[in-house]
């Protein structure tokens, strides 16, 4: 599998990353490195194994369906780079 | 006394509960010591006011004869652990300026037992990284020096920061993360010892995620039973993490008998690489004989998988991380880009990313981002997902037939020189070749200092345990340490 630059635009895309077009041929080099370098996996033969999903067999806890935090908007919203009226703030997003 | 901030958590806190030295006298010396070695680029943010409040309340609780063991006992932590009201940057610049309104379960833990916060510690950007070169703060750098050089040298990583400091007596000890060998590396390459817990012993809430199935936080020391005391305080059930064990911590220090006779330690062939430097040969055969002379049965082991580890690794990690950095996005916390005229939210999150993100995440966010998508997932997440559980069974199958621990070198080389190996991603990744495997299969490992290569720099040794063993795996690695004698320490350049 061979990653060229229209693959690497998209994946930088799909990652919400900008990355300049001059840049893309490096990246797109840097990924068939790495994903050379997985590859490796491929000799490996995985017939009847379950992908793992947690590494320990105990089940997840759960705890009561109630609300045990909240109303601390000020708290929140405090790290915000911008906040007003008590909400986030970010450009236009509805013409 | 003098060179306080040279005790280890046992002598400080003995001395401490005898009236023999306050916390403030040791919290001052620390922090005297801070200020003179900027030059190692360990501390990214120093809280010298929150220390000194912190240190006499520890004293006062001491006096009131209520002191748990790190109770007064400075310590540092990773940048990676949300620290209320001070700066928590993970190491990158879209961090910049986040200051959590709450405290990490593990710190807060450590904070409740009375230790005395000296800064956060620097480290690769979000962990990721093997050298400590990926920090929007700069380097970190070894106290180490190889022989009269006076080349830099990097302290690993991605604790780097952390494993810094303890090696240069900034701080008694600090808490790390390891999520493909981040403390154990560090620890190694400085002649300190590192444990990564079994997954689930510590809570991960409030610890900046990297990826969440392989991260685990785990304490940085001088010594085993600096480890014991310390680990023993930072695990523990929390509800606030739903991977977290609900399983009682026993008192490790309590375990370190350094009795290990009729223990059956493996030693895996796989772990023999090619090309392996001589030095970690004999270390490594060096510590087989010192368990053997302790009365440990040495046995040869297999774990056929050993070798689909890292490229396994290197589907897993930067898929979950890709996930969990979705959120650096620009509106909740931290950096947000300038925005051109006309610029919509897209616009906004992608040039926040790009300006944010370092290189070395941005390539891992950008490969997660690629395995987990449509037409892939199942050549690669999957796969190596199912790998994952092959490399499990290796383990699961050497224990069930009786082997107590395993021990392997905790790194290929002795530490390396910064600036040297980052040119090629891959070759960085080979750091973490026999760590890694322990962060998939979710079981305890601790790095213990050995020996020396031939430079005069320090070397150490992995043990591995069963899950949940770490008690018995510290007394292994207590009998290691006993045998192996590592006293050494850098001599002062900074």
């Amino acid at each position: 599998m061979s990653i060229d630059t229209a693959t690497a635009a998209k994946v930088a895309k799909l990652a919400r990353i900008k990355v300049e077009e001059a840049e893309l041929p490096a990246l797109a080099q840097e990924f068939n490195a790495i994903l050379g370098f997985i590859e490796q996996l491929e000799e490996v033969d995985v017939d009847g194994v379950e992908p793992m999903v947690s590494v320990t067999p105990q089940r997840l806890k759960r705890r009561e369906d109630v609300v045990t935090d909240g109303d601390q908007p000020a708290k929140v919203l405090a790290n915000a780079p911008d906040a007003r009226e008590g909400f986030f703030s970010v450009p236009k997003v509805v013409e | 006394m003098s060179d306080l901030n040279k005790l280890t958590i046992t002598e400080a806190r003995d001395a401490l509960r005898k009236g023999d030295v306050t916390s403030v006298e040791l919290t001052e010396a620390c922090l005297s010591a801070i200020d003179a070695a900027d030059a190692l680029g360990a501390f990214a943010h120093k809280t010298p006011d929150l220390a000194m409040e912190r240190a006499r309340a520890a004293d006062a609780r001491i006096k009131a004869g209520d002191a748990p063991d790190m109770c007064g006992v400075p310590v540092g932590i990773k940048d990676l652990f949300c620290t209320e009201g001070v700066p928590s940057q993970a190491a990158s610049k879209i961090l910049e300026g986040f200051k959590p309104e709450y405290e990490s379960t593990v710190s807060g833990k450590l904070r409740d037992a009375g230790a005395v916060m000296l800064g956060k510690l620097n480290m690769d950007e979000f962990a990721m990284g093997s050298s400590n070169e990926t920090s929007v703060y700069g380097n970190a750098i070894n106290p180490w020096r190889a022989g009269n050089s006076d080349a830099a040298l990097t302290p690993g990583g991605s604790s780097g920061g952390s494993a810094s400091a303890v090696a240069a007596d900034l701080c008694l000890a600090a808490t790390g993360t390891d999520t493909g060998g981040s403390i154990r590396q560090p620890a190694a390459f400085t002649g300190t010892v590192g444990l990564k817990p079994t997954y689930g012993r510590c809570s991960r809430w409030g610890i900046v995620a990297f990826a969440s199935s392989l991260d685990q936080a785990g304490p940085m020391t001088k010594t085993v039973r600096d480890t014991a005391i310390m680990g023993a305080a930072m695990m523990g059930h929390d509800p606030k993490d739903s991977t977290s064990a609900d399983l009682p911590v026993p008192d490790f220090e309590a375990m370190l008998t350094g009795d290990i006779k009729g223990k059956v330690i493996g030693i895996p062939k796989e772990y023999r690489m090619d090309g392996m430097p001589d030095e970690i040969e004999k270390l490594w055969a060096d510590g087989t004989a010192m368990l053997k002379d302790a009365g440990a049965e040495i046995r040869d082991i297999s774990l056929p998988h050993t070798k689909y580890a890292l490229p396994a690794y290197y589907v897993i990690a930067p898929a979950e991380a890709s996930s969990n950095l979705a959120r650096y996005d620009g509106v909740r916390f931290g950096y947000r880009a300038d925005m051109a005229p006309g610029d919509g939210i897209t616009e906004m999150y992608e040039k926040t990313r790009a300006e944010g993100f370092g290189a070395e995440v941005k390539r891992r966010v950008m490969i997660g981002t690629y395995v987990l998508s449509a037409g892939f997932y199942d050549a690669y997440y999957n796969r190596a997902r199912r790998v994952r559980a092959l490399i499990k069974r290796d383990f699961d199958e050497v224990f069930a037939d009786g082997v107590d621990a395993i021990l392997t070198p905790a790194t290929p080389s002795a530490a390396f020189e910064l600036g040297k190996e980052v040119s090629d991603p891959v070759e960085m990744y080979l750091n973490d070749v026999f760590t890694v495997t322990v962060n998939l299969a979710g079981l305890p490992g601790v790095a213990v200092p050995t020996g020396m290569d031939r430079n005069g720099l320090p070397l150490g040794l992995q043990l591995i345990g069963r899950p949940w063993e770490e008690g018995e795996l510290l007394n292994t690695a207590y009998a290691l340490e006993s045998a192996a004698g590592f006293v050494e320490k850098p001599a002062r350049w900074w």
